[in-house]
């Protein structure tokens, strides 16, 4: 197994998870009603918590540790998709990123079970059950704002269009992407895309928002290869702020 | 010093409760997933409810606090995910320690569900009864969802299923 493609892919999955996880977290205390509130805080902290799993992962392959590379690296060496980091705007826009992206993310798991790298298929079948919650959590809202008012079903087409194209960029593929489909790490990110966009079709014809065709759309990429937005560096001087006072300090 | 086997050790462990829910024993609510004892070592591998719960690094410090108690030095603790917990991991006993509490217990988990249904009408801990509504599938921990009993008109959790 060429353990560079491994550890790229672990990366991007992981930093995914760290990066919308600290997003999510943006919510507390700040959700329109308490109940999102919660639910937000809740993912921050599956999210986190998954990223910490897969980071270990990492660091039995030889990596630093989870704090380690969790807080100590730079913007251009993260590999999280740039949705991710985008800030989380109104809750529209918040919604509807959670609701694209952990559609992808539950697919991913799922297919993840079956990969031929045994720690990533037993903690893949874990997460899987957890992500059951968030995309419940997600679907539900997505359903009910998207036929509900004028107000709400515009401003989720809105969303929907502005996030789209990001979206996109989730299944940008690293320079390896051979090496995992051919080692059975992963089906790859065509297998995925495809699986996702027959999902997020199913849930918006269940509305009145209008999915435009992403197939003549282009995705933005970069995030994959270190390359973001303005945004991503900001949010992680914020993370590592207090780390980063005494990183030798014992918790 | 007498020689302990695993059936000793998760005695022991009976002690060892979860920290956000007192009424339960980390064996019961099934996150011990091997116990091996080899001379005065004793290994134990465990599993966090969710990935992201924050009490697994508690539970470990407290096994060892009780072990140690008793006797027992050497204690190696592995968390891992070789065998994944799912709600269907509760005993029995801990599912009726859980209803007593005040907490649904979790319907079985088989099937990973695919839709909102089987959070819906949980049987209410305090009547039982079936009239009852899902309000957040996000709670307090990450393992709770909030629920309503028309019946009571009280709001109650539910140990969520996985």
């Amino acid at each position: 197994m060429n353990e560079l493609a491994l550890k790229e892919f672990l990366y991007k999955i992981a930093d995914d998870q760290l990066i919308l996880g600290h997003r999510n977290s943006e919510w507390t205390g700040f959700g329109p009603l308490l109940e999102e509130d919660i639910a937000f805080s809740s993912m921050a902290q599956d999210k986190v918590g998954q990223s910490q799993a897969l980071y270990e992962i990492l660091h039995t392959l030889g990596e630093q540790s989870p704090d380690t590379v969790a807080f100590m690296r730079n913007a251009n060496q993260f590999h999280n998709c740039i949705l991710t980091e985008l800030p989380n705007g109104e809750y529209d826009f918040s919604l509807i990123r959670h609701f694209l992206y952990d559609t992808a993310l539950a697919i991913r798991f799922d297919m993840l079970t079956k990969s031929s790298f045994k720690p990533l298929a037993e903690l893949a079948t874990k997460i899987r059950g957890e992500l059951k919650y968030h995309t419940l959590h997600a679907n539900t809202w997505v359903k009910q704002l998207g036929s509900a008012t004028p107000e709400s079903i515009e401003r989720l087409q809105n969303s929907l269009e502005y996030a789209l194209p990001f979206a996109l960029g989730i299944f940008e593929k690293s320079p390896f992407e051979n090496d995992i489909i051919s080692a059975g790490i992963f089906e790859g990110e065509d297998v995925l895309k495809s699986k996702w966009k027959t999902k997020v079709e199913e849930i918006i014809t269940q509305t009145k928002l209008r999915l435009p065709d992403v197939s003549s759309m282009t995705p933005i990429e970069g995030g994959r290869v270190g390359k973001h937005s303005e945004h991503l560096q900001p949010l992680l001087d914020e993370m590592s702020e207090v780390f980063k006072i005494d990183p030798t300090a014992e918790w | 010093m007498m020689t302990r086997t695993a059936d000793d050790i998760y005695k022991l462990l009976e002690e060892v409760k979860d920290p956000e829910i007192p009424v339960l024993s980390l064996v019961d609510l099934g996150v011990i997933t091997n116990v091996e004892v080899e001379g005065i070592n004793v290994s134990i591998e465990m599993t966090p409810t969710f990935v992201g719960c924050p009490a697994i690094d508690m539970m470990k410090s407290e096994i060892v606090e009780v072990l140690q108690r008793n006797g027992i030095e050497k204690v190696n603790i592995l968390v891992t995910f070789r065998k994944p917990w799912t709600s269907d991991s509760i005993s029995e006993k801990g599912k009726a320690a859980l209803k007593k509490f005040g907490l649904a217990p979790p319907p079985s988990a088989q099937n990973l569900f695919t839709d909102i249904d089987i959070l819906e009408h949980v049987p209410c801990p305090r009547c039982s009864g079936t009239d009852t509504v899902l309000k957040n599938p996000f709670g307090p921990t990450l393992c709770r969802s909030i629920h309503y009993c028309n019946t009571c008109k009280e709001a109650f959790e539910q140990f969520k299923p996985l």
